[in-house]
């Protein structure tokens, strides 16, 4: 295994439309994600984010346009093909979506057991290593029913990276964190891409974390239906035109 | 000029505008005049809202001068945010005519929908045949556990009381010619070909099928079937098809159980209200009793099975992102799973009849 350079965008979406059924969401997206970016998906509740995020990961067909992921077309892809690009992709979800009949521990092993070889020790090593990660550690024969929502979350987090995927996408991960806990994370996404390489996309309203670890994204506007802006968080703090993206990431006070 | 007076409040109940508005469409500007208010609360502003929302639209201008600087914050931040104009929220129920179109349409959509989900199952079973198949092995016996062994007591007694009443009604008419002896054929037939099978199926599908479709919907809600999908696991492998296996096992064993209950509660009824002896009871059972009429029965338990699992499953999957959305998939799963036993019950008895079995 040797690291190579890749020139091409790790995720390209095209004039992407979102949309639940008839009722578009969002239109005319077109942006792209590097290899190794931290991309911030910004804007108001209720744009879009989560449902743009849910048409990247492939749970929705696009009304218009296209998801290409490493060169591959992820919106027309074959079955098998799909597969291949959602192993190399790690989800964390809004509420966090454990398996609420499984312990956290087999909360984890499923993609494991599912994409790897690996026997149970080696499993149950990797497993304890992926919940100290996130601050959980000795809670592996816990129930998701039993731990708090912002441990659910974290629980969700070290689910998503339990394959080590080459993009991981979260959902407002620090929703439901205390300060400590969320600074935790952004070093922990930091790290992340450091020494992984790793591509994150996050969906987020924390402006602190923004600032800090986000170097790309995006700001959806759900009035214009679209996205109105595009770029570093902290450079559009400074120098989007536009009057609402800039009030955005001043708390309003421009 | 809109004299304002008195106390607003909530347990007094919000006036309507509508008066208001006959009268406004005279004036280009509005003023208010609070001098003489009292207390206001929500009432107010809720009304001043309304009144605000109809000015807007129909370009008479609002000069909030008059009002007291609370209600003019609150009114500023109860206008800034963005109106949502969705073309879905106005789902109003329409009128009978309407509605049944509508549920009419919607049995035409959810068929390719149904069609491919059993297409799934169909292909996840072949593939579990060929060993390919990705679920846990620990929740097939859990769910075996569930549907089988703790369905007893009330299969049981359901069809001990079935097989008590077919032995009543039938020994009545046939106590006119003097053969009582063939309480034994009818309880024994009628279990074992029609009854038996019916009733479990019944049983599974308002205990069971809905269990699955709660179960399944809680699921939906709360993204953990979209978790699964971008883990790369089908949920019609994972979730739908150790519920198929479960009930494919299940049904015909709880039916073979059912049937000899039923038989037995035949044999009390005849021994104790008619003078059967027992043993007259037994050789006449055995005597009737084919293969072929134990064979068609559990054929018919088989596919009971499969129509109550795939109901069951398909409504959870299909369920909504709320409370009531579970509720909903519950009531449909078990509608549904009736529906299709009662169906397939009759194409099935028919073609056994047209075919001499
Ligand atoms: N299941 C659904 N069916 C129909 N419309 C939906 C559904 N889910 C969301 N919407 C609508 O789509 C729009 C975008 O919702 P989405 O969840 O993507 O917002 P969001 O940007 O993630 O908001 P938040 O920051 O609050 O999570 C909203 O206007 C919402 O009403
Ligand atoms: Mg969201």
């Amino acid at each position: 295994m040797g690291i190579y350079v890749e020139q091409s965008p790790h995720i390209q979406v095209r004039h992407l439309s979102t949309s639940y059924g008839e009722h578009i969401v969002q239109q005319d997206l077109n942006f792209s994600v590097q290899r190794g970016d931290i991309f911030i998906i910004m804007g108001g509740s209720g744009c879009g984010k989560t449902t743009l995020l849910r048409h990247l990961i492939g749970l929705k067909r696009p009304l218009q346009g296209e998801v290409v992921i490493n060169n591959i077309n992820f919106t027309d892809a074959a079955a098998e093909q799909q597969r291949q690009i959602k192993r190399s992709m790690g989800v964390l979800f809004q509420s966090g979506a454990l398996f609420s009949s499984m312990t956290l521990a087999e909360n984890i092993a499923l993609p494991l057991k599912e994409h790897t070889t690996l026997s149970d020790g080696e499993m149950s090593d990797l497993i304890a290593y992926k919940l100290a990660l996130v601050g959980l550690a000795g809670c592996e024969e816990l129930y998701p029913a039993e731990i708090s929502g912002g441990m659910q979350k974290r629980a969700g987090l070290a689910r998503a990276m339990a394959l080590d995927p080459e993009i991981l996408f979260f959902d407002e991960p620090s929703a439901g964190l205390d300060p400590l806990n969320s600074r935790r994370l952004d070093e922990l996404i930091l790290e992340l891409r450091e020494n992984l390489g790793t591509t994150i996309v996050i969906v987020s309203h924390e402006l602190a974390s923004i600032l800090a670890i986000g170097n790309n994204g995006i700001f959806l506007d759900a009035e214009s239906k679209t996205m109105i802006a595009s770029g570093g968080p902290a450079y559009l703090k400074q120098h989007s035109s536009d009057k609402r993206v800039r009030a955005f990431l001043n708390r309003g006070g421009d | 000029m809109l004299q304002l007076t008195g106390e607003w409040l909530l347990q007094r109940g919000i006036p309507s505008i509508q008066p208001l508005l006959e009268q406004l469409s005279d004036y280009r500007s509005l003023h208010f005049n609070t001098q003489s208010m009292g207390h206001w609360d929500s009432s107010l502003t809720a009304f001043l809202l309304q009144l605000q929302r109809y000015c807007l639209a129909n370009g008479v201008s609002v000069n909030y001068q008059g009002l007291p600087s609370g209600v003019q914050r609150l009114l500023t931040l109860a206008m800034t945010t963005h109106q949502r104009d969705d073309p879905n929220l106005n789902t109003a129920p329409g009128s009978l005519l309407n509605q049944v179109g509508e549920s009419t349409l919607n049995l035409w959509y959810d068929a390719p929908q149904t069609l491919r989900f059993i297409g799934g199952s169909a292909v996840a079973l072949a593939n579990t045949v060929r060993g390919r198949a990705h679920f846990r092995r620990e929740d097939i016996g859990l769910l075996l556990q569930d549907a089988g062994p703790r369905a007893l007591p009330i299969v049981s007694l359901i069809s001990f009381l079935v097989g008590m009443i077919l032995a009543y009604m039938g020994a009545s008419q046939l106590a006119l010619f003097g053969a009582e002896i063939y309480i034994a054929d009818l309880v024994g037939i009628g279990m074992v070909r029609e009854v038996g099978a019916l009733m479990t199926a019944i049983i599974i599908a308002g205990r069971t099928g809905a269990s699955y479709a709660a179960e399944i919907g809680t699921m939906q809600v709360n993204e953990e079937i979209d978790a699964l999908r971008t883990l790369g696991i089908s949920p019609i492998e994972y979730l739908v098809l150790p519920r198929l296996i479960t009930l494919i096992i299940m049904v015909p064993l709880l039916t073979l159980y059912a049937d000899l209950v039923g038989i037995l509660a035949g044999m009390m009824v005849a021994v104790t209200a008619f003078n059967i002896s027992v043993f007259e009871y037994y050789v006449q059972t055995l005597h009737i009793m084919d293969i072929n009429h134990i064979l068609v029965g559990l054929s018919k338990a088989l596919v009971y099975g499969i129509c109550i699992a795939i109901a069951g499953c398909l409504r959870g999957i299909q369920c909504g992102r709320s409370a009531a959305a579970v509720g909903q998939a519950t009531t449909s799963a078990v509608v549904t799973s009736i529906i299709y036993v009662v169906v397939s019950a009759s194409v099935m008895t028919v073609l056994y009849q047209k075919l001499g079995i």
